[in-house]
C-alpha cells in the first residue's frame, strides 16, 4: 500500500517533468534549439496564474484566469521566437543555448521582483482534498495532475495527427526543406511550436503549483527535465512523457530506500546509464535516410 | 506551341555566399510543355530550381510566372501561386504515413472534397501509394518514395511542376516507370513540367524542349528532337562514338560553345 502511494505521487511529479520535458521537445524538434528556459517559462506559468488567481493579488476565479494565463504564456513563447530566436538564425548552437540560458536567470529575477521568493501556493478548487481507494489516500491534486496530463497528451496526439496544422508541425519538423516545398510557412509554423510549448509549460507550472508551492527557482526543475527528455530520447514526443514519468517514480523510492545523500543522484545515475547503452534514448525516433 | 510562356526566367544570378551559381540564365516555359534542363553535377540546375520556387533568392534577374514577378517570394506564396517543387533526393516526411505525405502536398489547399478526389487521382497513378497508405514513409523503398514525392507535388496542384533529378539512385527499370507517368501526366494531364535530369536520353526523350547548363550558363538549346541529333550531345551527354574514332582522332573534340 505504500508503494503504491508512492507511485501515485511519484507519477504526478513525474507529470510535471514529462510536460516540461515535452516542452524541451517540441521546441528541439521544430527548430533543433534547445530551450533552457523551458523550466523557468513553467516556473513563471505558475507565477502568472497565482498573480492572477490567488486573492492577495488579483483574485479572479481559477477558471477565468487559466485561459488568460495560457494565452500570455504562448505570447511569451510566440514573442520568444519571433523577436529573438529567428534573429540569431545562421549563429551557431551554443550561441542560442547561452541565450535561452540567460533568459531562464532573467526570467527568474524578474519573477522574484514581482512576486517575491517565498514558495506560494495556487488557491485552486481541489486544494487539500482527499480521495480514498480502498485503503489508498491520495491527494485530490495528484490525481488531477494525472488526469490533466493524460488528457493533455490526448489532445496533443490528436492535434499532432488530426489538424492540418498539426500535420505541418510534424512536417515541418521532420523535414523542413521539405516542408517549405509543400508550401508551409515553416517560420510562421515554428513559431507556433514555440507557442505551444509555452502553453505546455504553463500547464506543467499550474500542475505544480497546484500541487506543491513554487518559488522563483523552481525552474531550476527543468535540468531534471531535461534529463528527462534524454532518458525517453530526445526528439520523441511520447518518450519525453515517459523519461519525465520514470524520472518522477524513480525519485521517491530513491529517497525511501537509498540513504539520504544518494537517492538525489538517482535520476541522473539512470541518464548516465541510458546514455551508455541507449545513446538515442529508450524510445528513440530515428530513421536513417534512404538514398 | 503558341503565346506567352507559362513561366520565364530572365537573366537570373543566383549566389551560395560569394559564389555564383547561376551567371545569368533565361528560359521559357511552355503551357503544357515539358522542358528538360540537362547538365553535369555542379552546373547550377538545382541552383535554378531553387531560385524559381523561391528557396533561394537571385542576386539580379527576373522570374516571370503567369504575367506576375515572383523572383525572391516567400516558398509558400510561390507554391500557392501555382509552381511545385519536387526536390532532388525525394525529401519525404520520414516519420508520416503515405497518407498524411498526401496531405501535407495539398497544405495551400482547403477545399476538402477536391483534394481528396486529387488523392484517388495520384493513386491511380501510383497504385503502389494506395497500397501503402498508413506506411510510414521513412520505411518505403527509393522507387516508392521518388513516386511518394511527385505525388505528393501533384497534391498541390501545380500549373507548373519543378522535377529535380527523379531517376536518382533508381534502377534503370524504375526510372523507365516513373518517366512513363510522368509522360502520361504531361499527356493525360496536360502537366506542365521543368525537368532538371543527369540522365540526358531519358530526359531528352520525354522532352518537348531542352536547355543545356554549364558552369552556370546556359550553353545550348532547343528543341528534344535537334538536341538529340546534336553531335555535341551525343558526345558528351549520350555517350555515343563516333565509328573509329579512336585511329582518325587524335586531338581531343572540343564542345563547339567553348
Amino acid at each position: 500500500m505504500d508503494n503504491l502511494q508512492l507511485l501515485v505521487s511519484g507519477l504526478a511529479n513525474g507529470c510535471v517533468y514529462g510536460l516540461i520535458a515535452l516542452g524541451f521537445v517540441l521546441i528541439y524538434k521544430a527548430t533543433e534549439a534547445v530551450n533552457f528556459a523551458q523550466g523557468d517559462f513553467m516556473m513563471l506559468g505558475a507565477f502568472v496564474t497565482i498573480g492572477l488567481t490567488n486573492t492577495e493579488y488579483m483574485g479572479l476565479p481559477f477558471w477565468i484566469s487559466l485561459p488568460i494565463s495560457l494565452s500570455i504564456m504562448a505570447a511569451m513563447g510566440y514573442a520568444l521566437d519571433r523577436f529573438v530566436i529567428r534573429l540569431m538564425f545562421g549563429q551557431s548552437q551554443t550561441a542560442v543555448v547561452i541565450l535561452t540560458i540567460a533568459l531562464g536567470f532573467v526570467i527568474r529575477f524578474v519573477a522574484g521582483l514581482i512576486w517575491g521568493h517565498n514558495p506560494q501556493t495556487l488557491q485552486n478548487p481541489l486544494a487539500g482534498r482527499e480521495v480514498a481507494f480502498g485503503g489508498l489516500v491520495l491527494g485530490l491534486e495528484d490525481v488531477a495532475v494525472i488526469v490533466v496530463t493524460v488528457l493533455l497528451t490526448w489532445g496533443l496526439y490528436e492535434f499532432f495527427n488530426r489538424t492540418r496544422l498539426g500535420l505541418a508541425m510534424q512536417g515541418a519538423s521532420q523535414n523542413q526543406l521539405a516542408a517549405y516545398y509543400m508550401g508551409i510557412p515553416v517560420k510562421r509554423v515554428q513559431g507556433l511550436i514555440w507557442a505551444l510549448a509555452g502553453a505546455v509549460a504553463c500547464v506543467a507550472g499550474i500542475l505544480f503549483a497546484a500541487k506543491g508551492s513554487v518559488d522563483p527557482n523552481a525552474g531550476l526543475m527543468g535540468i531534471k527535465a531535461f534529463a528527462a527528455a534524454v532518458i525517453g530520447g530526445f526528439g520523441s514526443l511520447p518518450g519525453a512523457l515517459a523519461g519525465g514519468l520514470i524520472v518522477g517514480v524513480i525519485e521517491p523510492f530513491a529517497s525511501r530506500y537509498i540513504a539520504a545523500g544518494y537517492s538525489q543522484i538517482a535520476p541522473y545515475a539512470l541518464l548516465l546509464l541510458v546514455l551508455i547503452f541507449r545513446p538515442n534514448g529508450l524510445f528513440s525516433q530515428t530513421r536513417v535516410k534512404k538514398v | 506551341m503558341s503565346g506567352d510562356p507559362i513561366l520565364k526566367v530572365r537573366n537570373i544570378e543566383s549566389f551560395y555566399g560569394p559564389i555564383m551559381a547561376i551567371r545569368g540564365v533565361s528560359l521559357d516555359v511552355r503551357e503544357g510543355q515539358i522542358v528538360s534542363i540537362l547538365g553535369a553535377n555542379g552546373a547550377g540546375k538545382t541552383t535554378l530550381m531553387k531560385t524559381v520556387s523561391g528557396v533561394m533568392d537571385p542576386e539580379k534577374g527576373k522570374i516571370i510566372f503567369e504575367g506576375r514577378e515572383i523572383q525572391g517570394m516567400e516558398p509558400h506564396k510561390v507554391v500557392e501561386a501555382g509552381i511545385v517543387h519536387v526536390p532532388e533526393g525525394r525529401e519525404v516526411f520520414p516519420l508520416l504515413s503515405v497518407d498524411d505525405n498526401l496531405s501535407l502536398g495539398a497544405y495551400t489547399r482547403s477545399d476538402k472534397a477536391e483534394i481528396e478526389a486529387d488523392r484517388e487521382i495520384v493513386f491511380s497513378y501510383f497504385p503502389i501509394l494506395k497500397q501503402r497508405r498508413a506506411q510510414e514513409a521513412g520505411t518505403l523503398s527509393g522507387g516508392q518514395q521518388q513516386m511518394l514525392a511527385i505525388g505528393r507535388g501533384l497534391m498541390g496542384r501545380p500549373r507548373i511542376m519543378l522535377l529535380d533529378e527523379p531517376s536518382l539512385g533508381l534502377s534503370p527499370i524504375l526510372v523507365q516507370e516513373i518517366f512513363d507517368i510522368l509522360k502520361r501526366l504531361n499527356e493525360e494531364r496536360a502537366m506542365t513540367m521543368m525537368l532538371v535530369e543527369q540522365n540526358a536520353a531519358a530526359a531528352l526523350d520525354l522532352a518537348h524542349h531542352g536547355y543545356v547548363m554549364e558552369i552556370g550558363r546556359i550553353v545550348m538549346d532547343g528543341s528534344a528532337e535537334d538536341l538529340l541529333k546534336s553531335e555535341d550531345i551525343q558526345n558528351f551527354y549520350l555517350g555515343v562514338q563516333e565509328e573509329g574514332a579512336r585511329d582518325q582522332r587524335r586531338w581531343k573534340r572540343k564542345k563547339t560553345w567553348r
